[in-house]
This record gives C-alpha cells, sequence and structure tokens, in this order.
C-alpha cells in the first residue's frame, strides 16, 4: 500500500572536518516528500544542497539524524539492502549521463535489469520499451560516443527507470546541456513524473525547473530556508529573448 | 520485475546479482575498449613469461644435451667407435658442465626477479585503471552493483589477460630459445624429451602467469570495491 511519503528526512546533519575545523555542511534538515511530487532542491554552490542530495540518495550517510525511503530508516541497512535499494527503488541521473562507455545504449539501459536479476529476454524487452519511451527507439545499439548530450541523458533517464523505481533522483540533470535540450529533458522528466507517477527528487541551479516543480526547496547554509508550493511562486521564466528565432 | 519494499517492514529482500556469463562479457568489452592499454599491461606479463620460459627452455636443452653426452660416454665405455664430432661434443661438455651450472643458477633468479617485477607493473597498471574508471564503478554502484561484482569484474579481466599474455609469453620465449639451439647443436636435440618438457613448460608458464596477475590485481579490486558511489556524482576525472 502507499503510503503519503516516500522520503523523509530528520534533523539531518552532516559534519565534515577540516584541519581542527568542523564544518556543518547540513545543519538540521527535516524534509518530508510526498509520493508523486515533483520536487526541486535549489541553492548555490556550497549550500548543502550536494550533501542533502546524496544522504537522500543512500550515497553518503549523515553524521546524525536519519532518512527514511519508504519508512524504511537507511542507516539500519547493511550493503546487500543499501545495493538493493539503489537498484529497485531509486533511479539515478547525473549532470554528466554516466552512462557505461563499454556498452549500447541498449545495454546500458539493461544493465540494472541483471543486477536485479531479471533474465536476458525480459531485459532486453524492458529496455526496448523504455528507450522508445524516451524517443530513442531508433538508436539501441549506439554507444554513447556516437550520441548527443541530450540523447545519452535520454538514454540515462531510461536506465533510471529500469526496474521501476519510486523515487527518481536528478542531480543537476540539465547542468551539462544546452538551453533548449534542457527544456525538453526537463519535460521528458515531467511528463514520466506526471504518466508514471515516480517522484522525481532533483538537485538543480536551472531556472527553467521551477516551471514544472510542484515544490521548491531553497537551501542556504545547510537549512532550509524555504520550502515553496509552485501555484505560490510568482516567477516568469519567459523565453530567452531570440528563442523563438531558434525553432 | 521489482516489488515495492513493504512499508511495514526493515525487511527487504537481498536479491542481487550479476551472473557470470554477463560479468565476462562485460570484462571483455572492457579490455576492447581499452585495447593498447590492456595490451601493455598484458606486454608486461609476456615478457615477464617469456623470459622465464626462455631461461627454463635453456635447461632443458642443457639436460638434453647432457643426456646425449652421457649416451655417447656409455657407447665409449662398451668399446664402441665414436665419430670425430662426438668426440669434441664430449669434450667441450665436460669443459663447459661447471659454468654452465653456475649461469643456470644465476638465470634462475634472474628469472623469478623479472616475474617479481612484473608483477608489481600489473599491480601499478591495475591502480591506474581503477582511477581511470572511477566514474564508472561508482555509476555501477548507484545502480545495484554489490562491492563483489566490481571485484568479480576486475579479476575476471585481469586473469583473461594474465592467461593469454603467458601462453603468449612463452611462446615467444620457447620459440627464440628453440631456433637458437637448432641453429647450434641441428635437429638431435629435439626428442620426445624436450616435447614432453615444452607441454609441461607451458602449463607451467601459463600457471604462475596467470596466478600473478590473479595476485597483483587483489588489491586494485580490492581499492576498486570500497570506492564510495559518490564518486559517480563527481563531475571531473
Amino acid at each position: 500500500m502507499a503510503n503519503e511519503y516516500v522520503v523523509r528526512t530528520k534533523d539531518l546533519v552532516k559534519e565534515y572536518t577540516m584541519g581542527d575545523q568542523t564544518l556543518k555542511a547540513l545543519n538540521g534538515v527535516s524534509l518530508d516528500i510526498y509520493r508523486g511530487e515533483y520536487i526541486s532542491i535549489m541553492g548555490p554552490s556550497g549550500s548543502g544542497k550536494s550533501t542533502l542530495f546524496n544522504a537522500v540518495g543512500g550515497l553518503d550517510k549523515p553524521s546524525s539524524g536519519s532518512v527514511f525511503i519508504n519508512d524504511v530508516d537507511m542507516a539500519q541497512l547493511d550493503a546487500q539492502e543499501l545495493a538493493y535499494l539503489r537498484c529497485h527503488t531509486i533511479g539515478y541521473i547525473f549532470q554528466t549521463f554516466n552512462l557505461i562507455p563499454v556498452m549500447t545504449a541498449l545495454e546500458n539501459v539493461t544493465l540494472p535489469t541483471v543486477f536485479a536479476g531479471m533474465s536476458t529476454d525480459e531485459g532486453v524487452e524492458r529496455g526496448i520499451e523504455l528507450l522508445e519511451l524516451v524517443g530513442l527507439g531508433g538508436r539501441l545499439h549506439h554507444k554513447p560516443s556516437e550520441l548527443s548530450g541530450g540523447q545519452q541523458q535520454r538514454v540515462a533517464i531510461a536506465r533510471s527507470l529500469a526496474n521501476n523505481p519510486s523515487i527518481i533522483l536528478a542531480d543537476e540533470p540539465t547542468g551539462n546541456l544546452d538551453l533548449n535540450t534542457g527544456k525538453e529533458i526537463i519535460d521528458l522528466l515531467k511528463s514520466l513524473n506526471k504518466d508514471q507517477g515516480v517522484t522525481i527528487i532533483s538537485a538543480t541551479h536551472d531556472l527553467k525547473m521551477l516551471d514544472v516543480s510542484d515544490r521548491i526547496v531553497w537551501i542556504r547554509d545547510g537549512q532550509i530556508a524555504k520550502v515553496e508550493e509552485r501555484k505560490d511562486l510568482d516567477i516568469r521564466i519567459g523565453e530567452m529573448e531570440g528563442q523563438e528565432a531558434l525553432h | 520485475m521489482s516489488e515495492p519494499v513493504s512499508a511495514s517492514g526493515t525487511v527487504i529482500r537481498r536479491q542481487i546479482k550479476l551472473p557470470f556469463t554477463k560479468a565476462v562479457e562485460i570484462s571483455l568489452k572492457s579490455i576492447r575498449i581499452r585495447f593498447w592499454r590492456s595490451m601493455i599491461t598484458a606486454a608486461g606479463i609476456l615478457l615477464g613469461i617469456a623470459f622465464f620460459a626462455s631461461v627454463r627452455m635453456s635447461a632443458v636443452f642443457s639436460h638434453a644435451q647432457q643426456t646425449r653426452v652421457d649416451e655417447k660416454r656409455a657407447t665409449l665405455a662398451r668399446g664402441g667407435k665414436l665419430s670425430a664430432e662426438d668426440v669434441i661434443l664430449i669434450n667441450s661438455a665436460a669443459a663447459n658442465a661447471k659454468e654452465e651450472a653456475a649461469a643456470g643458477t644465476r638465470l634462475q633468479w634472474l628469472s623469478i626477479m623479472a616475474l617479481l617485477v612484473c608483477t608489481v607493473g600489473i599491480t601499478n597498471s591495475m591502480l591506474m585503471s581503477v582511477t581511470e574508471r572511477f566514474k564508472e564503478i561508482g555509476t555501477m554502484k548507484c545502480l545495484g552493483a554489490l562491492d563483489s561484482f566490481i571485484v568479480k569484474l576486475f579479476f575476471i579481466e585481469s586473469c583473461f589477460l594474465g592467461f593469454i599474455a603467458s601462453v603468449l609469453g612463452f611462446v615467444v620465449g620457447w620459440l627464440v630459445i628453440s631456433l637458437i639451439r637448432l641453429a647450434m647443436d641441428g635437429v638431435e636435440v629435439f626428442g620426445p624429451y624436450f616435447w614432453m618438457q615444452s607441454l609441461r613448460l607451458c602449463g607451467q608458464s601459463a600457471a604462475i602467469g596467470t596466478v600473478l596477475t590473479f595476485l597483483a590485481t587483489i588489491f586494485p579490486a580490492y581499492r576498486a570495491a570500497k570506492m564510495p558511489p559518490v564518486a559517480a556524482l563527481r563531475a571531473e576525472v
């Protein structure tokens, strides 16, 4: 049964020791994320945005406080269970795409299904279905080096969906893409969010993201500065001048 | 397909796996894509084993030669007749015996040293390969790979390289020494003893090469496996 919150953090603190100084990258962050939400974590570099993101994704252990994914306390999990969580429950999308260079688009998408113990035929079927979903049905057997940045990110998105995760964590997914390609990727993420009901958590600088987010969490100095609902938001993202001419 | 984690439980099923055939497939691809780097690693093993094989083959030939000399001596003792060539052979063998034995021991030591040096070389190049693949390994871990998968991939890759390179190294060492001996002593030394020993040495070389490569990869593979998944997020490297 689907519980209301997919991710909850409680009093999250992350300290880094530099010489004799202790730096608090996160200083008591409590955040509840609803199932099926599209949430953006915004903040300047060094604000603790990435640290929060890593903690939520189970990529880094907090110094204190806890993270619950589907009501499971991450701190309680051992290495195997964490791996299982990463494989089945969380899909990751990276700024630098991070496709495995030696594998084709299809093999990249199929890899998580291999880890999940799916048979090859099933996995391939699933891979093709997903690549078609992200609009790359015609490029199944291309290597990442033969794809454009936007296409690589689409493959990465397909890969993140391979095992039907309940959460997709996107770390600056548009950071390495030009304006239009970035917009396409954001639209794709939004449509996946709407159609598949997957929760999307994205750390970003990209103001284009605001437009599609249900909520925006602003992080400053390791604390949540404010959480805004989109309907309360009155920002005109607007097209850049000369945008139309490009189409 | 994935099943949602039970809402109530801290129980998460553990069912992450990497079938052996898949692991082999990925490893071979890794070798292919970094073909020249892999070949340089392999060349280190190849040269070490070639040296080892050549030293051992020389010993085999010396032994074969000695057997031949002993046979001639036996013939002589029985009162048989020897050709002028055979007399020269016996005399030179007697003169060289001591020197050859000493040189043989020295060479054995040298070949062991060569193998040690090549082991260190493999460790070094595997460590570099780990650094090169920071992001790839981190990504795999984000996709749910266990530490053991990463170790598996590195071991398969290095054992494969080690085996192929050792066999080739044996062929090189064997060929060089055999050709030299063929030119020096003629075909008479290539008896069944020679072929038997060659075969044995081939197996020995392959085993030593593979085992050494395996040993040399333990530390790098461990380092790779311990890499935090966060490494995948770092933009540089």
